[in-house]
């Protein structure tokens, strides 16, 4: 086949979900040959589901998850925006702090929960810390890097009409580096949606996250394990394809290849 | 002869742009390099004056002083009698389409510099000045969807809506294919001849600063001095076959050192 050739209507959807069949049917037959009692069926994984829907505690998990990502998220872009901006636009901050930020952002998140029980307790506060953590110093180098990439002919041009240094931010490096940080937003949003689970294991006791761990605890309930995995992969798509949307906005697309 | 240039040029031409002994030496990795050696140069208030040169020479080096970007390392430019210290928007940097801002569409880029007008004032010169360079009906366009001479244009637009008193462009139709290239010429032309502004245009096309130009500045290889400074004495219209034009064209040829065969 061509790889030029656009895929039809029809084929963009049918071979993702042959695919997702096959897998399916690969796994319940590997249930059926090992003949496991421990590891559930797809079927059993559905019914677990269905169960969970039934007795109303999964909306509960699902917002509590959904909360924390949007505060934690949220919290990381509204000081990590800005902060990138500003070292971005002042090389001489940015030295003076990157090599601090350098050593912390390696750190996994994980790492952090005994410190953030310390700080902020077991609960909701430490959750939410751990998130923020998770998604903050993506989004700070992000921006970093956009403010930098701005080709210097937006900026003279800017200076060139007569625009003051705080004019000049908001109407050129903002704009000319919302791309990136759009991409950075984005695979902040990813990992805040990959800690929240973490952060609900040890942290909290609710949250799809708490649902796995209790669901193991609590008789050993794999069915329930493995549905929570599968929903916790649905809405994390979910969300990213949601953000995606934000890339398609016309004063945005420019900065993405395939949209030139 | 002199008699003749004096006539050929219908602006009573006043000093516009002076530069005065202008030197630039770059120092990078401790070596020192030469790019501008006393240049003087007076610049006509309404004139078309090209800057010519090979590429590399330094002439792009001297249009970043004129505008401000730069500052040389001895010398001075000035502008009405005073010096330039730093961009300003009554002087406008055109650079190759490269310069209009992705994020803003046809109308948003032309309004860019009228932050400081009353909005039916913006709405007027916005209106304007896209029916000058022909984007009506591309108002709410962005720049990925124009073609590399409808981004020149909108760049030209952009500038001319400040109403500076002076255009400098940067080779700006050196990334476009050569039959674009030649009505932009024409375009330019028609422009400069409405708004009458001063323009000081850098290229390494010979035939495009004789096409353009009142006069013609030749400038030499690195460090670039003033060569030459030959006027363009036919008026616009244009003709490109004519004896006069070939003459000017080929005295420019061996001013550079070119023998005019291949």
């Amino acid at each position: 086949m061509n790889s030029l050739v656009e895929p039809r209507k029809w084929e963009r959807l049918f071979w993702p979900l042959f695919v997702s069949a096959l897998l399916l049917g690969a796994w319940h037959y590997c249930v059926v040959w090992t003949a496991t009692k421990i590891f559930p069926s797809p079927l059993e994984v559905e019914r677990g589901m269905a169960q969970l829907f039934h007795e109303n505690v999964l909306w509960r998990d699902i917002y509590d998850s959904l909360r924390r990502v949007a505060v934690g998220f949220g919290a990381a872009a509204a000081l990590g925006i800005p902060l990138g901006l500003t070292l971005g636009w002042y090389p001489a901050a940015d030295q003076v702090v990157n090599p601090v930020m350098q050593i912390l952002r390696p750190i996994s998140p994980i790492a952090w929960i005994p410190v953030a029980i310390i700080f902020f307790g077991v609960g909701d506060h430490a959750a939410v810390f751990l998130i923020f953590l998770g998604a903050f110093f993506p989004i700070v180098v992000a921006c970093i890097d956009g403010v930098s990439n701005v080709p210097s002919v937006y900026r003279r041009a800017g200076r060139n009409f007569g625009l003051a240094p705080w004019q000049l931010l908001t109407r050129v490096v903002f704009p000319a580096s919302l791309p990136q940080i759009i991409v950075g937003l984005r695979i902040a949003l990813g990992i805040a949606w990959l800690v929240v689970v973490a952060a609900e294991m040890i942290a909290v006791d609710s949250g799809l996250g708490y649902l796995i761990i209790d669901s193991r605890n609590s008789g050993k309930r794999y069915d329930l394990v493995v549905a929570a995995m599968l929903l916790i992969g649905l809405i994390g798509l979910a969300l990213d394809v949601a953000f995606r949307r934000l890339e398609k906005l016309k004063s945005v697309r420019w900065g993405f290849r395939n949209e030139a | 002869m002199s008699s003749m240039e004096a006539l050929a040029i219908p602006v009573a031409l006043q000093t516009k742009l002076r530069a005065e002994h202008v030197n630039m030496v770059f120092r990078r990795d401790g070596k020192e390099t030469s790019v501008l050696r006393d240049i003087n140069l007076d610049v006509g208030d309404g004139e078309f004056l090209c800057l010519l040169g090979p590429s590399g020479c330094g002439k792009s080096t001297l249009l970043n002083t004129m505008a401000g970007f730069l500052s040389p390392t001895s010398g001075q430019i000035t502008v009405d009698g005073e010096a330039v210290r730093g961009p300003d928007p009554r002087r406008i940097f055109v650079f190759q389409e490269r310069g209009v801002f992705p994020w803003l569409t046809v109308e948003g880029n032309i309004e860019f510099g009228l932050f400081k007008l009353p909005r039916e004032e913006r709405e007027r010169r916005v209106a304007h000045y896209i029916q000058m360079v022909g984007l009506k009906g591309f108002e709410k366009s962005y720049p990925p969807e124009l073609s590399g001479g409808m981004k020149q244009r909108l760049e030209v637009a952009r500038a001319l809506a400040v109403n500076p008193d002076m255009l400098l462009l940067d080779e700006p139709f050196g990334a476009l294919d050569s039959i674009t290239r030649l009505i932009m010429r024409g375009e330019l032309l028609r422009i400069w001849q409405a708004e009458r502004k001063t323009i000081i245009f850098v290229t390494h096309d010979i035939d495009e600063a004789v096409q353009l130009a009142d006069r013609v500045v030749v400038m030499s290889a690195r460090p670039a001095h003033i060569q030459e400074i030959v006027t363009i004495d036919i008026p616009h219209p244009r003709d490109i076959s004519s004896p006069r034009y070939l003459e000017l064209r080929d005295g420019i040829f061996k001013q550079i050192g070119l023998a005019h065969k291949i």
